[in-house]
């Protein structure tokens, strides 16, 4: 089924990619647009450092390390699954029980709706960003650290793709409360950009325990650049980062299941 | 024996229902939207299925679709649980929904049928053929390359039922086919639908507010009201069932007294030669026409059938727990 | 006199449609006020490292972050205001019916987008604004007038953020479609109106240049004017100046466009 799934992806992504073209002008215009948009968090940090030279306690480099990674997943969980929040409105206007009555996994039906490629535009920037910290990053790499960060990248793609499809099981149950999830998505991006450091520490601990996206990159990145975690956390919570992931996914889809086992008993 | 390809054992769909009474204040209400509906259809058959907004159609054929799951009672269709095997049954059945258009609107229509094509893994050859002859049948050749979104409503209506047919399913479920259409794309809708009927043997189920759809279409008609099938046989039937009456109109020779016809028929207007009678649409005519002509001067005459939206409109005033055929 | 009840009736109208959207507004209302504690500690640790940065101490830089979630929806930073409803009647053409009213285009819009303004101040900015003012220190007023103050500069935002997104939702007469001028009322609503940071931290040139631009005029000038930070005259003189240059560009843009409309074939 999961194959099955991702092959329905495929198809109906390519349809949407497909549909975007047609609208050629608009699309090169909005690449770039979204290249500008998801940069401006990026140059409102470089205007602190004009003022500071340092934040938290962290350097820009160290910063800029954190916020590559946070975009660079959450853009690519965003490429994948980032059109979820139609969904509400699917079910409004009926359209949501076409997908219903197709041969494929209905999440992957969801999941590709209105797939478009301009959103390579925040993964391409969340990337540079962090090219640029980790060769400015005063680091000594080891083969573990070096390691670590593709892990990191894969996993919080993993994390923050979870966090959409929660957010898509949430509206089944509150259509009209969309936005919801852009506290989590768009939010828990946002968080992720600054260090721990600078925040409450029952906000990191609902960050890390609660709403694990700390393991997107603060936990794993304090690791390699030797920065004390600000709670305390094991020794082997640097590499957990891939079995969060998991178990996000996992309570995702089971919250998936529910809203679709629910909608299907009660229409709406 | 009949082949039996839908069969439904007493299904029930409760919804819960929240309403708001006031500031913060919600009632909650269990409504029966399909209130222990049973009936089969047979492979082949061509069934309409009919009813007043709200009555309970939609909510049926969501379920017979697998979109649904019903609360109770036993539903197969070609022996699969729609509600627990949705994708297998997907393969077999093919939907349209009336107003909501399936196909990719930026796109010339053939790439919604390529996506078709993989999406529901038709082999090459059968898709191939299949095309060609639903591009034939529905007169779509010149649409092809033509993007949805150019296309009138009929066109794209058309190209909807190709789309839910190139995967060969053995039932075709329609919601509102004809609604919004002209009368050309109307007629050529229910003609491709005959067609089909008659020469793939596709079961054919259809929701429509237009009762020529039903008189031009379907053999067999379901009525449903309150979430109850309130009516289900063949079309004449139903006049029967709504006690509806015929009209026999009749031209005598100069103007004369009404007519004194044997009862329950009788005369419900004259103007000039011309007089008007009502008698049961399930009496026959023949007696009463050689009663007539054997007193009358008679010059000509005419039967007009009941219109069956009266029909209807009647069923749903003076039904009161009347049993199911 | 029967027009002003008219574009009062158009507000109202504005208003109540978005009060109908109640999930909606409780989702957002959530949606900014994590926003807000997310941007209130990065901005409270950015003033522990410079204390007295842009002439705020940290009481009103977190004021600074509530109000700005308090103003996002309400002045719609971002877009999405009466501005998106005219895009789409440019775009499918609908807008010439528009024209053949017997009423002022651009007053029209006006009345609608403030009525909207008006509700998402009260709706959905207000408890944001609140929770702040709860949870964490801020630098408030205590006398009348400076809320007095407060009010007007609100309602000079309201209109210079009008007045911005009027001229670009004209601009779809000549590119047809919205989603590219969206994108950048988008991009240039969130950074120069000081969303990313406040304008006073911007350093040097930079800094001098987007204090002065019209989008200083819908969370900086409110901001400053509600903390005593700067006169309320030349705030207002300031905002109004906007407002006025912006209206009058948008009537010489819509009827230059409208003359457009008529060529084309009305």
């Amino acid at each position: 089924m999961f194959v099955e799934g991702l092959r329905a992806y495929g198809l109906i992504a390519g349809m949407w990619v497909r549909s975007g073209m047609t609208y050629r002008t608009s699309f090169v215009f909005t690449v770039f647009g979204n290249l500008l948009m998801t940069g401006l968090d990026f140059v409102g940090i470089l205007l602190m450092f004009t003022q500071v030279d340092s934040l938290g306690g962290w350097s820009l480099p160290e910063i800029a390390m954190l916020y590559g990674l946070s975009v660079t997943s959450f853009g690519i969980a965003d490429m994948l699954l980032g059109s979820m929040d139609v969904l509400g409105a699917r079910m409004r206007d009926g359209s949501f029980d076409v997908l219903l009555v197709r041969p494929v996994p209905v999440l992957a039906q969801v999941g590709a709706d209105r797939f478009a490629l301009r959103r390579l535009g925040r993964v391409a920037q969340g990337a540079v960003v962090l090219g640029w910290a980790l060769s400015s990053v005063d680091v000594e790499w080891t083969a573990v650290k070096v390691l670590l960060v593709p892990v990191m990248v894969l996993s919080g793609a993993a994390i923050f793709s979870a966090v959409f499809v929660a957010g898509a099981a949430f509206q089944i149950f509150a259509q009209d409360a969309a936005e919801v999830q852009n506290a989590f998505t768009y939010g828990g991006t946002t968080l992720l950009q600054y260090p721990p450091t600078v925040f409450g520490k029952d906000l990191v601990r609902g960050a890390t325990f609660m709403l694990p996206l700390a393991f997107v990159n603060w936990v794993p990145a304090a690791h390699i650049l030797d920065r004390p975690y600000p709670i305390g956390l094991p020794g082997w919570a640097s590499f957990a980062s891939p079995l969060v992931a998991v178990g996000c996914c996992a309570l995702a889809g089971l919250a998936w299941r529910t809203g679709l086992r629910s909608y299907r008993s009660t229409g709406s | 024996m009949d082949d039996v390809f839908i069969e439904l054992d007493g299904v029930e769909k409760v919804f819960d229902v929240r309403r708001k009474t006031g500031f913060l204040k919600r009632e909650r209400r269990r409504v029966r939207a399909v209130d222990s509906i049973s009936f089969t259809v047979a492979r082949g058959e061509m069934v309409g299925y009919i009813g007043p907004n709200g009555a309970g159609k939609s909510t049926t054929i969501k379920m017979l679709t697998g979109i649904l799951t019903p609360s109770g009672g036993r539903l197969r269709v070609a022996g699969i649980d729609p509600s627990r095997e949705r994708t297998r049954l997907a393969h077999r059945i093919g939907v349209v929904f009336g107003q909501r258009t399936t196909l990719w609107w930026d796109l010339p229509l053939i790439d919604s049928y390529k996506l078709m094509h993989r999406m529901y893994r038709i082999p090459d050859a059968r898709y191939r053929e299949n095309l060609s002859r639903l591009t034939e049948l529905l007169d779509l050749g010149d649409l092809l390359d033509v993007p949805v979104r150019q296309l009138s409503l009929g066109q794209r209506m058309r190209g909807d039922i190709a789309a839910a047919l190139l995967h060969d399913p053995e039932v075709l479920y329609l919601d509102e086919p004809t609604i919004g259409l002209d009368v050309i794309s109307k007629t050529r809708v229910r003609d491709f639908l005959r067609q089909l009927n008659a020469e793939r043997a596709t079961t054919v189920l259809l929701t429509t507010h237009d009762l020529q759809d039903i008189e031009q279409l379907c053999s067999r008609v379901m009525v449903i009201d309150h979430g109850r099938l309130v009516y289900d046989g063949a079309l004449d039937g139903l006049h029967e069932a709504g006690e509806s009456e015929r009209t026999l109109v009749v031209d005598l020779e100069r103007e004369l007294p009404p007519i004194e016809a044997p009862p329950p028929a009788r005369v419900v207007r004259v103007e000039g030669a011309r007089q008007w009678l009502a008698f049961p649409a399930s009496a026959s005519a023949s007696e009463l026409v050689s009663r007539i002509a054997a007193e009358y001067p008679l010059v000509d005459l005419s039967v007009r059938e009941p219109d069956i939206e009266a029909v209807i409109a009647k069923m749903y005033e003076d039904r009161a727990g009347r049993p199911v055929t | 006199m029967g027009s002003a009840r008219l574009y009062l009736s158009v507000a109202v109208g504005g208003f109540r449609r978005y009060a109908s959207y109640r999930a909606a507004t409780a989702a957002g209302v959530f949606t900014n006020t994590v926003f807000g504690l997310i941007l209130v500690y990065t901005y409270l640790a950015l003033w522990d490292e410079r204390p007295g940065l842009g002439g705020y101490d940290q009481a009103q830089a977190v004021t600074y972050v509530w109000l700005g979630q308090c103003l996002y929806a309400t002045l719609a930073i971002q877009g999405g205001g009466a501005e998106k409803e005219l895009m789409e009647r440019i775009r499918t053409g609908e807008v010439a019916v528009d024209l053949y009213r017997p009423v002022d285009l651009q007053l029209w819009w006006l009345a609608g987008d403030v009525g909207r303004a008006a509700f998402q101040l009260l709706g959905r900015g207000l408890v944001p604004f609140l929770f702040g003012s709860l949870f964490f220190t801020m630098a408030l007023p205590t006398e009348a007038a400076a809320w007095l103050a407060f009010a007007v500069t609100l309602v000079l935002a309201a209109v210079v953020s009008f007045a911005i997104r009027y001229l670009a939702a004209l601009c779809v007469f000549w590119l047809m479609d919205g989603m590219g001028i969206g994108q950048v009322l988008m991009i240039t609503g969130v950074f120069f109106s000081g969303m990313v940071l406040p304008l006073n931290v911007f350093p040097g040139t930079l800094g001098e240049v987007v204090r002065v631009l019209p989008w200083a005029a819908q969370i900086q000038v409110p901001a400053d004017v509600l903390m005593g930070e700067t006169d309320p005259s030349a705030a207002f003189a300031f905002q109004a100046a906007w407002a006025v240059a912006l209206l009058a560009a948008g009537r010489l843009l819509q009827s230059v466009a409208t003359r457009r409309v008529v060529v084309q074939g009305g």
